[in-house]
C-alpha cells in the first residue's frame, strides 16, 4: 500500500523531470517544478513518517517486471527504508521549497530543472530498492542526476573539474559496492536481498565486503581519504542542490553502508568494529580542520559534512564494535546515536546551504573574506543561520547537542568489550570525537561572525537585502525543527526504536514515559539529558537577569564609536577576516596535518611596496594518494596506446591469444 | 521533593551570591603575596553595582548579537553551575544535565561571547574571539578526556553519582585520577583565562585574550559578563571539589544539619582552593599566546593517559 504510493510518488518526480525538458524555456516552469516536487515530496515524506510510526503496516514486497529479466525489480518497504525516506523526503521537501524562492534567479533553469526531480527520484529509489540491480541502478541514477546539477553552471572556473572528479569517484564507488553485492550474491546469483540474507557470506568474504561497503559507500559520503570529490562538487551545484547533496545524498550513502553491513552481511567480527570507527574519527577530525581553512562559505560547509560523516560512522562502527561482542543494548545505543545524528545533520546542514544560499543570492559573493555585516541587511537569515550554527556544534539546547551526547555514551561502554585493542582504541576515538566538536564550534563561530558580523568588507555585502519568503520559510521551518529535535529527543529516539529492533536485536529503552521528557539511554543513575528543562532554565535565567537588570539597575544605553582601545580605524579591512580567524588553528594543527607554511615578504625599509603573507596548505591525501594514482594511470593509457595502432595481423593475434589465455583461465579453474 | 527543590534554589543563590567573593578573595589573597594590601574583599560586588548602575555605550555597528549575548553567557553558565553539586548532592534538577552537558553549556556560553567579539568588528575583538576558540578547541576535549576517566570509574556520568562513588570505598589511590586532576587544573586555568594561559588583570592590548573579547562592553552588559566569568571560577573550583574531594558534601535525606555543614565545608574547600590558586598564580609567569596550545595539548595527553591506565590498573 505505502509502498505503492511511494514508488508512485517516485514516478511522478520523473515524469516532473520529463515534463520539465519541454517546458524548462517558459516562465512559469520553476514554480511549476518546484511546486510539484514540494508537493509529491511532502506526501512521501507524510507517508514514510506513517510508516515509521506504524511499523505494523511495513514489510510490503513489489516485484516489478522491469529491470533484469530473471530477476525483476524488487521493492520493500522495511524501518529501516523507511527511516531514511523520512530524512531524504524531508531534506527534499525543503529543498523545493527555497527552490521555489531561489531557483527564480536561476540562469540557466533548462539545465536545473528537469534534473532535480530525477535526483530526488534516484534518491527514493535506492532507499526502495530491495534486489541489487535495481539498488546500482537507483544509485547510478542518483549519481548521473546529481552530476548533471554539478554541471549546470559549467562554464565557472572550476566547475567542470568539479564534475569530473565526481564523476571519477562516483564511478569508483559503484565498482566497489558491484564488487560488493558480487560477493554477497555468492556463486549462486541471488541478486534479491531477501535471498542474500538467508544466505551470509563466510567471514574472510564478508570481510572484503565490508571493506567494499566503506569504500563505495564511503566514497559517496565522503570517509577520508575518499572524500576529495565532495568539498569541490557539493558547492558547485546550485545552493539548493548543495543543501541535497550535502544535507540529504550523503545520507543515501550512509543508508547503502547500513544495508549492506548490517542487514545484510550477517553477524560482523570485531576487527570491524576497530576500523570502522577509527576511519570515523579521523574522517571527523580532518573535515573540520579542512573546513577551518577554508574561506568559501559553501565549500566550508562541504568539508564540514565530511566531519559529520564522521561522526556518524564512529556511531555505526561502535555499533558494529558491540554487536560483534554480543551486547545489543550498547549496540543499540550507539546505531540510535548514528541514526540520529544523520536526521539531526540532514536538517541542520540543509539549513546552513539554504543560509550560504540566500548570502550567494543577495551578493553574488561566497567568499567570506568579501562578506561581513551581513546581519544588518539580511536579520532573518541570520536567524536561521545562527540556529543552524549553534545546532551543528553541538551546542545544548539543540539538537546536535543530543546524538553527540548519546555517541559519547556508548563510547562510555566500551571498557566492557573483551577486545584490548578495542579497549585502548575507543577512547582515542572518544578524544577524536571530542577535539572535533570543538572545532566544530571554532569553525562556526568563524562562519557565522566572519559573514554575518562586524562591518561589510565588499559594497556588495553592505548592500545586500533581505531573502525571498520562500527562501525564508524553508529556513525556519528547519531551524524550528533544529530546536524541537533538541528539546524532545525522546519522541525521535522512540521513532527510531522500529529501525534499531530488527538490526542489533534491541532498543533502547522507551523514552516518552520518564518525568519531563528527560532521555535515559542505559540507566537513571548513568546518565541523563533534559533538553527541555535546560532550554526552560537557560531561558528563564536570562530572563530574570534581563527584568532584574532592567527593572532596578540602570537600562540607558547610547550609541557611539566603537572603542578598539583607543585607535578604532574606520576601513573595514582593519576586522579580523576569516583567514586571521584560524590563524592561530592552523599554526597548533595546519603544521602537522596540512605542512603548513607561511612565508613572509616584508620590504627593506623605504620602500613602499606593501608587506605580504603567503599561506601555502598542502592536502596530504591528495598529494600521496591522488596524484601518483593519477600519474599511474596516465602512464598506463600512454603504454596502452601503442594498441590502438597495431596492423590486423597484430590485433587478430591478440585476439587469439586472449582467447587462448581465458579458455586457459577456465581450464585451470575446474 | 519540596526540600529538593528548595536545595536547587539554594544551590542557585549560593553560586551566585558566593561567585564574587570567591574572586575577591583571590584577589586580595595574590596581592598580600605580592606584599600589596590590595581591594578590600567586596570589591567585586561593589564592582558589579557600579557597573549595573552605569549606561551602555553600544559602538555603532553592534547588532542583536552584541546585546543578547551578555544575558545568554550569564544564563548559560549560571544554570551549569547550578547543576554542579557544591554543598549537597541530590539537587532537583541535576538529571537534566550530566557532566558532558554541563561542558557543552559553557561551550554555548563561549560561542555566543566569541560571536559578540567579532559582531563590532573591531581588530581586538577579533583577536580575542580567535584565540578563545583555540584555547577552547584543545580546553574542552582535554576536560572531555577527564570526565571520560572519572565516568568509566564511577559508571556514570552524572556529577552526583561520581561523587556519591569517589566517597566510596573502592576508590583507592589510582594513577589515573592524579593524572585526571592535574589535567583537570590545567583545562580550569585555561579556561577561566587565569596566569599562565591568560592574565585577568591585564590590560597590555596585545596579551589578552578573554578581556580583548569583551572590550567593546560597558555597563549592565559588562556587569553580565564579569558575573558569568566569576561564576565560571566557582563551577571549575566546584566541579574540582565535587570529583576529587567530595567529603563533607550532604546528601539527600540526612536532615538539616547536615545540609549547614555541608555548607561549611564548601565554604573552606573554595578557601583552600582559592588559596592554591593564587599561590600558583603569584608563582608563575604567564606565557607567550603559542605555548598555551602546548600547555592544552600535556592536558589533553595527560586525559587521555588517565583513560587508558585506567584499563592497565584494573587488570593489575
Amino acid at each position: 500500500m505505502v509502498l505503492e504510493g511511494l514508488l508512485w510518488c517516485v514516478a511522478a518526480l520523473l515524469g516532473t523531470g520529463a515534463a520539465a525538458v519541454a517546458v524548462a524555456r517558459r516562465r512559469t516552469a520553476t514554480a511549476l517544478v518546484y511546486g510539484i516536487s514540494l508537493c509529491v515530496t511532502t506526501a512521501a515524506f507524510l507517508a514514510a513518517v506513517a510508516s515509521l510510526l506504524a511499523p505494523a503496516s511495513l514489510g510490503g514486497t513489489l516485484t516489478l517486471p522491469i529491470g533484469l529479466p530473471w530477476l525483476g525489480a524488487h521493492f520493500r518497504l522495511d524501518p529501516l527504508a523507511a527511516f531514511f525516506l523520512v530524512v531524504v523526503n524531508l531534506g527534499a521537501a525543503a529543498a523545493s521549497l527555497f527552490g521555489l524562492g531561489y531557483g527564480r534567479h536561476e540562469e540557466s533553469p533548462g539545465r536545473v530543472l528537469p534534473f532535480f526531480p530525477a535526483f530526488l527520484a534516484g534518491m527514493n529509489l535506492v532507499l526502495l530498492a530491495a534486489d541489487a540491480f535495481t539498488f546500482l541502478f537507483a544509485w547510478e541514477f542518483m549519481s548521473l542526476s546529481s552530476w548533471a546539477l554539478v554541471m549546470a553552471h559549467h562554464r565557472r572556473p572550476g566547475n567542470a573539474a568539479a564534475g569530473y572528479l565526481y564523476l571519477l569517484m562516483a564511478s569508483l564507488g559503484t565498482l566497489a559496492l558491484v564488487l560488493a553485492f558480487g560477493l554477497l550474491a555468492g556463486p549462486s546469483g541471488g541478486y534479491a536481498f531477501e535471498a542474500m540474507r538467508q544466505a551470509p557470506p563466510a567471514a574472510t568474504v564478508a570481510g572484503v565486503v565490508l571493506v567494499l561497503a566503506l569504500i563505495g559507500a564511503g566514497s559517496k559520503a565522503g570517509l577520508v581519504p575518499l572524500h576529495v570529490w565532495l568539498p569541490l562538487a557539493h558547492p558547485a551545484a546550485p545552493s539548493h542542490v548543495s543543501a541535497l547533496m550535502s544535507g540529504v545524498m550523503t545520507k543515501v550513502a550512509v543508508y547503502g553502508f547500513v544495508r549492506i553491513v548490517f542487514d545484510l552481511l550477517g553477524p560482523p567480527s570485531w576487527w570491524w568494529g576497530a576500523l570502522v570507527p577509527l576511519l570515523g574519527g579521523v574522517t571527523a577530525v580532518m573535515g573540520v580542520l579542512y573546513a577551518l581553512m577554508e574561506h568559501d562559505l559553501k565549500r566550508l560547509l562541504a568539508y564540514h559534512t565530511v566531519e559529520n560523516i564522521g561522526i556518524i560512522f564512529i556511531g555505526l562502527g561502535l555499533a558494529l564494535a558491540f554487536e560483534a561482542n554480543a551486547m545489543p543494548a550498547a549496540a543499540a545505543l550507539a546505531l540510535t546515536a548514528a541514526l540520529l545524528h544523520v536526521f539531526n545533520h540532514s536538517v541542520f546542514k540543509s539549513l546552513l546551504f539554504f543560509g550560504a544560499g540566500a548570502v550567494l543570492g543577495a551578493t553574488g559573493e561566497r567568499d567570506m573574506e568579501r562578506l561581513g555585516g551581513l546581519i544588518h541587511r539580511m536579520p532573518l537569515t541570520a536567524f536561521a543561520f545562527l540556529v543552524g550554527c549553534a545546532a551543528i556544534s553541538a551546542l545544548p539546547p539543540f539538537n546536535g547537542f543530543v546524538s553527540e551526547w548519546l555517541t559519547f555514551q556508548a563510547i562510555l561502554l566500551s571498557p566492557a568489550l573483551p577486545q584490548w585493542l578495542l579497549k585502548f582504541l575507543v577512547p582515542a576515538v572518544g578524544a577524536l570525537l571530542a577535539l572535533s566538536a570543538a572545532l566544530a564550534a571554532a569553525c562556526f563561530v568563524k562562519a557565522f561572525g566572519i559573514t554575518f558580523l562586524g562591518r561589510a568588507r565588499t559594497p556588495a555585502a553592505g548592500e545586500a537585502a533581505e531573502t525571498d519568503r520562500w527562501s525564508l520559510a524553508a529556513m525556519f521551518a528547519l531551524a524550528a525543527l533544529c530546536l524541537l529535535a533538541g528539546i524532545l529527543p525522546g519522541y525521535f529516539i522512540d521513532a527510531l526504536a522500529p529501525v534499531i529492533q530488527p538490526l542489533t536485536g534491541t532498543n533502547l529503552p522507551r523514552q516518552n514515559e520518564l518525568d519531563w521528557l528527560t532521555i535515559v539511554p542505559v540507566a537513571q543513575s548513568r546518565s541523563s539529558y533534559n533538553g527541555l528543562l535546560l532550554c526552560l532554565f537557560i531561558a528563564l535565567a536570562a530572563g530574570l537577569g534581563a527584568e532584574v537588570i532592567h527593572r532596578w539597575a540602570s537600562s540607558a544605553s547610547r550609541r557611539s564609536a566603537a572603542w578598539d582601545c583607543g585607535f578604532p580605524d574606520a576601513s573595514p579591512a582593519t576586522q579580523y577576516t576569516a583567514g586571521s580567524f584560524s590563524q592561530p588553528i592552523r599554526r597548533v594543527f595546519g603544521t602537522v596535518v596540512f605542512r603548513a607554511s607561511e612565508e613572509v615578504h616584508i620590504p627593506a625599509p623605504g620602500d613602499a611596496r606593501p608587506a605580504r603573507l603567503h599561506v601555502r596548505l598542502r592536502d596530504v591525501p591528495w598529494d600521496t594518494l591522488y596524484l601518483p594514482a593519477a600519474g599511474l594511470v596516465s602512464y598506463a593509457a600512454d603504454r596502452l596506446n601503442r594498441l590502438q595502432f597495431l596492423t590486423i595481423r597484430g590485433y587478430l593475434t591478440l585476439v587469439f591469444g586472449a582467447l587462448v589465455a581465458l579458455l586457459m583461465v577456465l581450464s585451470v579453474w575446474q | 521533593m519540596i526540600l529538593e527543590a528548595i536545595v536547587q534554589l539554594g544551590q542557585m543563590i549560593v553560586v551566585l551570591a558566593l561567585a564574587p567573593l570567591l574572586a575577591g578573595y583571590v584577589r586580595t589573597l595574590k596581592a598580600r603575596l605580592l606584599g600589596r594590601r590590595g581591594p578590600p574583599l567586596l570589591q567585586p560586588y561593589r564592582d558589579l553595582l557600579r557597573l549595573l548602575r552605569k549606561e551602555v555605550v553600544l559602538a555603532h555597528g553592534a547588532s542583536w548579537v552584541f546585546r543578547v549575548a551578555p544575558y545568554l553567557v550569564f544564563a548559560t553558565t549560571w544554570v551549569a553551575a547550578a547543576l554542579v553539586p557544591t554543598f549537597a548532592t541530590g539537587l532537583l534538577f541535576s538529571y537534566a544535565a550530566d557532566v558532558i552537558a554541563i561542558v557543552a553549556l559553557l561551550g554555548s556560553a563561549r560561542f555566543m561571547l566569541a560571536l559578540a567579539g567579532l559582531d563590532v568588528g573591531t581588530s581586538f575583538g577579533g583577536i580575542g574571539s580567535s584565540r578563545e576558540m583555540m584555547i577552547a578547541s584543545l580546553a574542552e576535549p582535554a576536560m572531555l578526556m577527564v570526565v571520560f576517566t572519572l565516568s568509566l570509574l564511577a559508571g556514570s556520568t552524572q556529577l552526583s553519582s561520581i561523587a556519591a562513588f569517589m566517597q566510596g570505598p573502592d576508590v583507592g589511590l589510582r594513577v589515573s585520577l592524579a593524572l585526571a586532576l592535574v589535567a583537570l587544573v590545567m583545562v580550569a586555568i585555561a579556561e577561566n583565562a587565569r596566569i599562565p594561559v591568560d592574565n585577568p588583570a591585564t590590560h597590555l592590548e596585545l596579551t589578552m585574550v578573554h578581556e580583548a573579547m569583551i572590550l567593546e562592553y560597558s555597563g549592565r552588559h559588562l556587569a553580565l559578563i564579569e558575573a558569568a566569568s566569576f561564576v565560571k571560577l566557582l563551577l571549575y573550583v566546584s566541579v574540582i571539589a565535587c570529583a576529587f574531594a567530595p567529603w563533607g558534601i550532604a546528601v539527600a535525606g540526612q536532615g538539616f544539619a547536615a545540609y549547614l555543614l555541608g555548607l561549611a565545608v564548601y565554604a573552606v574547600k573554595l578557601a583552600a582552593g582559592g588559596l592554591l590558586l593564587a599561590v600558583f598564580e603569584t608563582a608563575i609567569a604567564k606565557m607567550r599566546v603559542f605555548r598555551v596550545p602546548d600547555f592544552l595539548g600535556a592536558a589533553l595527553m595527560l586525559g587521555l593517559l588517565a583513560t587508558l591506565l585506567l584499563f592497565v590498573s584494573r587488570v593489575a
